[in-house]
């Protein structure tokens, strides 16, 4: 039981990773996470207003249960299979977290600072989360995919485009995590 | 039911993604300060694992469940809408550390805040939507 509830290796997690995404090609699908977000806007039926709403979102139907199968998976994974060594961060990351007042870890997966039921009386998380959210929405439209997408499906397929958009990700995320969360905390 | 297979697949995806802590926010924090292989490492495996999936899928031509050719279409050309979006996805995704696989995991575990960031990854979405025509590509 400890193996399983203990953080599982980065080399079987990425194999079982890879396995899923060649899983959903065998039934002719391709893996990618940030597509449903287009279904759930198209589900609304705003594709009346906006065209690029207005497609077969129905065909994506066996994404949305994707979802619904990873949501389920999460909540067992948290309840259920979880232990208090979880997420031991390099002691180093920890210190730079507590100097910016972001408590650290102890076998939780998120700061309670960011995370935790409290934000919902600060207007300043809850602005960050959303425009969080706004630059994950846009972005990975922009670009076609997100780290499921491109990263994984786009690589593992030797896709130019997908290269390009994977050194976006990196750039922005090493942008926002050097220059800009310093300034945030 | 036809559908349940794709329950099965995303319930592993869940329970993999969160055992492997890559929806951790510090996970994700920890990656982008170079301070920890981990990332890297599920990143690289699962690119290596499907780089030796899908050329064997394509060599020997394999079919898909339903019999027809596995046929993974390649991304479109571009550049912009690959260096703009991809480095927009990256700001958000280090900001809040969640992509938007896990954003649904996180949901369903219970991270009630998380909801936040699910309502403005769709409002993002929308305004790609309207703002469409008018963005490089």
């Amino acid at each position: 039981m400890e193996c399983i509830t203990h953080t599982w290796h980065w080399a079987i997690s990425g194999f079982l990773i890879g396995m899923i995404m060649l899983t959903l090609n065998y039934f002719g699908k391709v893996f990618g996470m940030s597509s449903n977000l287009r279904s759930l806007c198209s589900m609304t039926g705003i594709g009346k207003k906006v065209s690029f709403f207005d497609w077969d979102w129905k065909s994506q139907r066996w994404n949305l249960v994707v979802v619904l199968g990873a949501m389920i998976g999460g909540y067992v994974a948290v309840h259920f299979l979880s232990h208090t060594s979880n997420v031991s961060l390099n002691p180093k990351t920890i210190e730079q977290l507590t100097s910016m007042g972001i408590d650290s870890p102890n076998g939780k997966l998120l700061p309670d600072t960011l995370f935790g039921n409290e934000i919902f009386h600060s207007a300043k998380m809850i602005f960050i989360l959303i425009i969080g959210g706004i630059l994950i929405g846009f972005g990975s439209r922009y670009a076609g995919g997100c780290t499921s997408g491109h990263a994984i499906s786009g690589m593992s397929n030797l896709q130019l485009p997908s290269l390009k958009a994977v050194i976006g990700f990196f750039i922005g995320g090493l942008v926002m995590a050097h220059f800009i969360l310093p300034l945030i905390f | 039911m036809n559908l349940i297979k794709y329950l099965i697949i995303g319930f592993v995806f869940g329970i993999v993604l969160t055992k492997a802590e890559a929806v951790s926010w510090y996970r994700i924090y920890e990656m982008f300060q170079f301070q920890s292989f981990h990332m890297y490492g599920i990143i690289m495996t699962a690119i290596a694992t499907g780089l030796i999936g899908v050329q064997i899928i394509k060599r020997n031509k394999l079919k898909d469940i339903d019999g027809n050719l596995i046929c993974i279409q390649d991304k479109e050309k571009g550049n912009a809408r690959y260096w703009i979006g991809g480095t927009l996805f990256g700001l958000g995704w280090a900001m809040v550390g969640a992509c938007p696989g896990p954003i649904f995991i996180l949901l369903g575990s219970g991270f009630l805040s998380v909801g936040l960031i699910l309502i403005g990854a769709v409002f993002g979405t929308f305004l790609y939507g309207v703002f469409k025509d008018k963005l490089p590509h």
